[in-house]
């Protein structure tokens, strides 16, 4: 018996009255995750197009691919450096592996389960959109972040920003972001100040523990010593501490090479926020403040911290930015302006690329406000005229 | 020569089964019907019954709301059967034809010496003036309104369509004095392809003809009338299929309808596709008969693959369909997890399938494309997807949520106005999240026009 007829002849189970009715979704979810499904047209058109939002997410899951295993590479890197140990390749990744993999699989054991039960809750499938935020959230956290932290943030930010406005393609702000926000606010300590950028214990006998380890992101330094970190390779290869993902240009590149490619992430914003960025970090070198933040060199500012790991995948995610074609142009650019501007004008926090988001997600259908009532206005002055 | 507009948006679907400029021989049909459906907005009242005869040009039903607009047999013989269907909805009256047809004879008239009033009377008394639509709501139109203008689209860029061209061979005359009458009502506007280069459409007299270049929907009326003079709150224009204006022309020059149309029979399940000479509402077994393999698993289409609707050999050609499309239904397809595979057979405008690799290198290469959504509904996640292939001046995602919200004002404000839900195939077509955006608009429009009235 082939995997289809199996699937067939245990549907009935799942459906009303079934004794497994409670996992419709959940059968349903896997049989569209096997195969396509094969519902035809019943109105409209007959023909459509192949694309789907399955496809869509995980394309953008594969883009990701690099800068994970990059970033778990680099975990091991930074380990075994601050340990003074010097060991081949495999056991450098794997020590990584070992350190990223629980909290990928917390985060999509707890964003999963959630969006099984409001799916059976509400008697429709399961949306496919928490694929790609379940891997970003690994990824924007440092590796050390503790699990049941990390489960708390991401029951908070998948009900509270994304179940409660309807789901994927209806929540405003991003969903991994709010993740990362709620740590920060909640429990700043475990993502902030220079004891937790670095793993300093051993993982099932690999790496060694070490006491009192501290290590600072090139942005904590510069934030805190006042002096502007000497740019370096490290910064654009990625071998820095900083969050499981963000620390590589290199691998991130490729994601956006092939996000670019599908045409799944908008080259205007894309573009718009390297090119905010990069003003703004021009304007600060020239009239800023005499901090070491605003002297970084704009290379330097986009090199560093989550700002690439942010234009690529987070400022791109299509629900929550802006939709029109020039409404992108301009919430990319005010993006770029806004975190080089809360780098270097806050004094609390090094950072400044989540807060960016989130703060032109709220401002995003404002914008398209604005674009799509240039046309309805046009349309009005011909009836007047 | 006419002013050539160029559209840059748009898409024109690379599939398979394009009819060959050539005339199959079609069988009689036995049995012809005419659907109150196909004429939107009209509520049927029968005026005939079962057993009665009927010469071509009379009326098998009126509008109820407007008595005088008259949809006529379009040939002669005994009425079949009034077909109801759920709380006796009239779903079509079928008329078993004579072997000698005999035509309401409405005389041979000179469009020349005719008034604007005169034509319309004639086109009221033929029956062919319930193949006018208008825009807004695109519905049937209201003989008691007066038209901003009258628009006719001289293409139809809608994949696998007929070539006009090749269907207006031999029937200049007709299409010409067609025009005129138009003209007579109100101002004329023909939209005419730029690769066109037949006398009848690029000098056509009477009417201001426009030139388009671009991929589909160039060809919908619609689209040209947002390029050339868009539809206001308040204003009517009507449209009308070329292939009607052949019609006009008929009852003019000839003194009877005669609804002979040539229709293209295309589709990648369909044996050689070409063109048949068929009468509007012939059985579809008639125009099919020996020219589809695997009936079973096939999908046959009243119309186009983008606005066609689906049928069976049972059903009777539209009396807006100038194509009948067999695809293959694919109900019986699984696709192994399709959202990673490479999938290289798969046609798609998204560059995640390989087929957009194959249109730089072999821009020829032609799809089947069965009728599989290939995807579950969703919300609108993707931006700009619909803008891409919806060459107005109009924000259709922020049409489609106005409609979806039931917003009157914020559709009003966003252009519902000005389109029909053909305008939206394309969409739907590209649609990631699968909505069926033709139904929203029909709705929305059929609102709106409750709201209004």
């Amino acid at each position: 018996m082939n995997l289809r007829n199996w699937l067939d002849s245990i549907r009935p189970n799942f459906d009303e009255g079934g004794k497994l009715h409670a996992f419709r979704s959940v059968y349903e979810g896997f049989e569209s995750f096997l195969y396509v499904p094969n519902a035809t047209s019943k109105c409209g058109t007959n023909i459509h197009d192949a694309f789907d939002s399955k496809r869509m997410m995980i394309m953008v899951v594969i883009a990701l691919c690099p800068a994970m295993l990059f970033g778990m590479y680099n975990v091991g890197y930074q380990h075994y450096i601050a340990a003074n140990l010097e060991v081949s390749f495999w056991p450098v990744f794997g020590y990584g592996f070992l350190a990223v993999l629980p909290r990928i699989i917390v985060s999509y054991l707890v964003g999963l389960a959630i969006e099984f039960t409001v799916a059976q809750w509400k008697h429709e499938e399961i949306q496919e959109g928490y694929l790609v935020s379940g891997f970003i959230i690994p990824m924007i956290v440092p590796a050390t972040c503790p699990l049941w932290i990390l489960a708390i943030a991401v029951a908070f930010s998948v009900i509270i920003a994304k179940e409660i406005f309807g789901g994927t393609g209806m929540n405003f702000l991003n969903v991994a972001l709010i993740t990362r926000a709620f740590i920060f606010f909640a429990y700043p300590s475990v993502i902030t100040g220079e004891t937790v950028w670095v793993v300093d214990h051993a993982i099932c006998g690999l790496g060694a523990n070490i006491d009192g380890l501290t290590a600072a992101t090139a942005l904590g330094t510069a934030s805190t010593t006042a002096a502007v970190p000497a740019f370096s390779m490290n910064m654009v290869w990625g071998f820095i501490p900083g969050s499981v993902g963000e620390t590589s240009v290199i691998a991130i590149a490729l994601g956006a090479l092939l996000l670019l490619y599908t045409g799944i992430a908008s080259w205007k914003t894309m573009l718009s926020v390297f090119a905010g960025g990069i003003l703004m970090a021009l304007v600060f070198n020239t009239w800023g403040p005499d901090n070491a933040m605003a002297q970084m060199p704009w290379y330097e500012h986009i090199c560093l911290g989550g700002f690439c790991f942010g234009a690529v995948f987070m400022a791109t995610d299509p629900v929550t930015s802006a939709r029109t074609e020039a409404g992108k142009w301009i919430y990319g650019l005010l993006i770029g302006v806004m975190a080089i501007t809360i780098r270097v004008m806050n004094p609390g926090y090094p950072e400044g690329m989540m807060l960016a988001i989130l703060l032109m997600n709220c401002f995003a259908p404002l914008i398209d406000w604005c674009v799509v009532q240039r046309n309805v206005n046009k349309r009005a002055k011909r009836i007047n005229k | 020569m006419s002013e050539i507009i160029r559209l840059r948006k748009g898409l024109d679907i690379r599939l398979l089964g394009n009819p060959e400029p050539k005339t199959l021989q079609t069988g009689a049909a036995d049995s012809y019907a005419l659907c109150p459906d196909d004429f939107t907005g009209v509520k049927p009242k029968v005026v005939v019954k079962e057993q009665q005869k009927v010469k071509a040009g009379e009326a098998l039903f009126i509008d109820k709301n407007h008595p005088e607009v008259k949809f006529v047999s379009p040939v002669s013989g005994t009425v079949a059967a009034v077909n109801r269907g759920d709380r006796r909805k009239v779903m079509s009256v079928s008329v078993t034809p004579d072997a000698t047809q005999e035509y309401v004879e409405f005389g041979v008239k000179s469009v020349q010496s005719l008034s604007g009033r005169e034509v319309l009377s004639a086109l009221l008394d033929s029956g062919l003036f319930g193949f006018f639509r208008q825009r807004p709501y695109d519905v049937i139109a209201s003989p008691e309104d007066t038209p901003r203008g009258i628009f006719v689209s001289a293409f139809d860029s809608k994949p696998l369509a007929p070539d006009f061209e090749y269907v207006l061979k031999g029937n200049e005359l007709d299409f010409q004095t067609g025009l005129s009458a138009l003209s007579k009502i109100a101002h004329t506007t023909l939209g005419i392809s730029a690769s066109q280069t037949s006398d009848a459409l690029v000098y056509a007299k009477n009417v201001d003809v426009y030139a388009f270049k671009g991929a589909h929907p160039a060809g919908n009326v619609g689209v040209q009338i947002n390029h050339i003079k868009p539809v206001n709150k308040g204003e009517i224009v009507w449209t009308i299929d070329p292939e009607t204006v052949i019609f006009i022309g008929r009852l003019f020059n000839n003194g009877r309808v005669d609804m002979t149309r040539l229709i293209a029979v295309a589709g990648s399940e369909v044996n050689d596709p070409s063109y048949s000479k068929v009468v509007i509402g012939a059985k579809l077994s008639s125009i099919l008969k020996g020219r589809v393999a695997n009936l079973a698993t096939d999908r046959i289409i009243n119309g186009n693959v983008l606005t066609g609707t689906r049928s069976s050999l049972e059903g009777y050609l539209g009396a807006f369909s100038n194509m009948v499309t067999v695809i293959p239904e694919g109900s019986n397809v699984n696709e192994f997890m399709g959202w990673i595979m490479p999938r290289f057979g798969t046609y798609s405008v998204s560059r995640t399938f390989f087929s957009w690799l194959s249109g730089i290198f072999c821009p020829n290469k032609k799809y089947v494309i069965d009728s599989r959504i290939k995807g579950s509904e969703r919300h609108m996640i993707m931006s700009g997807e619909y803008d891409r292939v919806f060459p107005m001046d109009i924000y259709p995602e922020y049409l489609i949520k106005a409609i979806i919200t039931g917003n009157i004002d914020k559709m009003e404000a966003y252009g519902i106005y000005e389109v029909a839900p053909e305008d939206f195939a394309l969409c739907e077509f590209v649609d990631s999240s699968k909505l069926e955006l033709q139904r929203i608009v029909r709705e929305g429009l059929d609102n709106l026009r409750a709201e209004m009235a």
